[in-house]
């Protein structure tokens, strides 16, 4: 393999496991902190995508700025009701009737998206300040793919600093360990609960401004991208953000790679890895086993 | 503060564990809950801060109905619950778990993280271990520190003594002493009785839900009718 060549797949590689960690990351804390599969993440970053478009074409230049900050916020509002309306009556229900709701969600998310922005592919341009590539090694990159990634590296910066760093952050830690005790010392547990879906909402969100330049805003993204996220919470352990993280880029490689190697069975050495964990190590390469 | 509960009643889903508890912890006194396994003290405990709310009954803390509040609305009233069992955060340090500890409004300054430190030096040495990895005995130290450090108004425990070692169950009696010279009114729950008489003023005794007796701590000790019935208490 030559430098340039060498350079454009290690771009490839993070530039997927960028998006992937952003999804996977949200997907995880909430599984961590609320012991439930969120199946709807996927829709959470179908609107990302599509709120951001709509955004765009209203705004022009400046749409994806406003966008990158307004729609991971809306789509945050959105996590609250689902959480609020939905979700907080099924936490002491087994985990099918929970994952059948947010399938269900699912469902109901993809049928107003189809109703509001219709079945064609949408599409929304990158800022000027982000087109074009730069040369490095003989290889042009992309500046989008380097913003991408950027905005990951922040993400997973800013989940670290506020899971070990901030009181909040134990908190949420301690929801995980013990709920009750920690509602006896004063904590407001529901509270909490909210905040995290809402979050891992905003990072879904979050991801779908983010790829919106780059991918087919589309029906049937949701779907495809929980799939994915699934996949890397799997193989990294559901519950652990460096889990997440370290998923997401096994994912990149086997992808990446083997779509250059060969490209027909790309996907299959993805769901042959995910069988492989969970043959070995049921509970991921950084989750804990079931208390 | 003064906790009252009056015939409170309250399921397991189908399973009616507390058939009509009623009792009353006065300010500054230090009040025993004794029973065998499954009497019902640890919901009566749970009944109280609202883990498991009572369906029929009162709770009051002072004289505010807390009945059905949230359990951490409680808790900010000045209750602290430290519950039997490993129930330290168990992927925080010591120093995380310590600092989760929220103050109760109006509750006064009397225990300081320099003086929990002092009482407990075993836990300035741990302060970055994961408390998952603390013994029974550390997790102990640790969910009492915790509890102390939000300046209850009134502390309740649920079982301390159990799965200790008698060196740990010794230091405990020392800070329940301490305890009871501040008057900090307790609530405690034990399996244990002669070793929860020694510090109570007053004892009720508990059986499938419903109070039996209920009487001060010197004629529990002495009643040798009461140390059969509890069988344990008298090995103790």
């Amino acid at each position: 393999m030559s430098e340039s060549s060498i350079i454009t797949n290690l771009i490839g590689i993070l530039t997927t496991a960028s998006t992937l960690f952003m999804v996977a990351a949200g997907l995880t804390l909430v599984f961590g902190a609320l012991r439930l599969i969120n199946i709807a993440h996927g829709s959470f970053y179908m609107y990302g995508a599509y709120l951001a478009t709509t955004l765009a074409a209203r705004l022009g230049g400046a749409g994806f700025w406003v966008s990158l900050v307004i729609c991971p916020l809306v789509v945050a509002a959105m996590g609250v009701l689902v959480e609020v309306l939905v979700l907080r009556r099924l936490y002491r229900r087994e985990h099918l009737t929970q994952l059948l709701a947010t399938f269900a969600l699912l469902l109901i998310f993809a049928d107003i998206a189809l109703r509001l922005w219709g079945k064609s592919v949408r599409s929304i341009k990158a800022p000027s300040a982000l087109n074009g590539h730069f040369q490095f090694g003989g290889a042009a990159v992309p500046v989008y793919d380097l913003f991408v990634i950027g905005v990951a590296a922040l993400v997973a910066i800013g989940l670290w600093a506020l899971m070990s760093r901030s009181k909040l952050g134990w908190r949420v830690r301690a929801v995980v360990d013990d709920p009750e005790v920690l509602a006896a010392s004063g904590t407001n547990v529901p509270l909490i609960l909210t905040g995290v879906f809402a979050l891992g909402a905003m990072l879904a969100g979050l991801s779908g401004v983010v790829i919106a330049p780059e991918q087919a805003v589309q029906p049937g993204m949701d779907a495809e991208i929980i799939v994915a996220a699934f996949i890397v919470a799997v193989i990294g352990g559901l519950g652990s953000i460096v889990g997440a993280a370290i998923g997401s880029l096994i994912i990149g490689v086997v992808e990446t790679l083997g779509a250059v190697w060969t490209p027909s069975w790309a996907s299959t050495f993805i769901y042959a890895l995910m069988i492989l964990v969970l043959a070995i190590r049921p509970w991921g390469l950084f989750g804990e086993t079931e208390r | 503060m003064t906790l009252t509960v009056h015939d409170i009643h309250t399921y397991y889903g189908r399973s009616h564990v507390l058939q009509g508890i009623s009792l009353e912890v006065a300010d500054g006194e230090t009040v025993a809950l004794l029973g065998r396994n499954g009497a019902g003290k640890t919901t009566t405990m749970r009944s109280v801060v609202g883990l498991t709310a009572p369906h029929r009954g009162t709770v009051e803390l002072d004289d505010t109905d807390i009945t059905g509040m949230p359990t951490h609305q409680i808790a900010r009233r000045g209750m602290a619950f430290v519950p039997s069992g490993r129930r330290a955060y168990a992927s925080l340090t010591v120093r995380q778990n310590l600092a989760l500890s929220t103050r109760g409004k109006d509750s006064p300054n009397a225990w300081t993280l320099d003086r929990v430190l002092e009482t407990f030096p075993k836990l300035q040495q741990l302060g970055n271990r994961r408390a998952g990895h603390l013994s029974g005995g550390e997790q102990q130290m640790l969910k009492l520190g915790r509890a102390l450090l939000s300046a209850p108004r009134i502390l309740l425990l649920d079982e301390p003594t159990e799965g200790l070692s008698p060196a740990i169950v010794a230091d405990l009696g020392r800070w329940l002493a301490i305890l009871k010279k501040e008057r900090t009114t307790v609530l405690i729950t034990e399996q244990n009785a002669l070793f929860a008489l020694k510090y109570a003023d007053r004892g009720y005794i508990i059986e499938k839900g419903l109070v039996r007796h209920e009487a001060s701590a010197e004629s529990l000790r002495q009643s040798t009718e009461i140390q059969r019935y509890l069988g344990v208490a008298a090995s103790a």
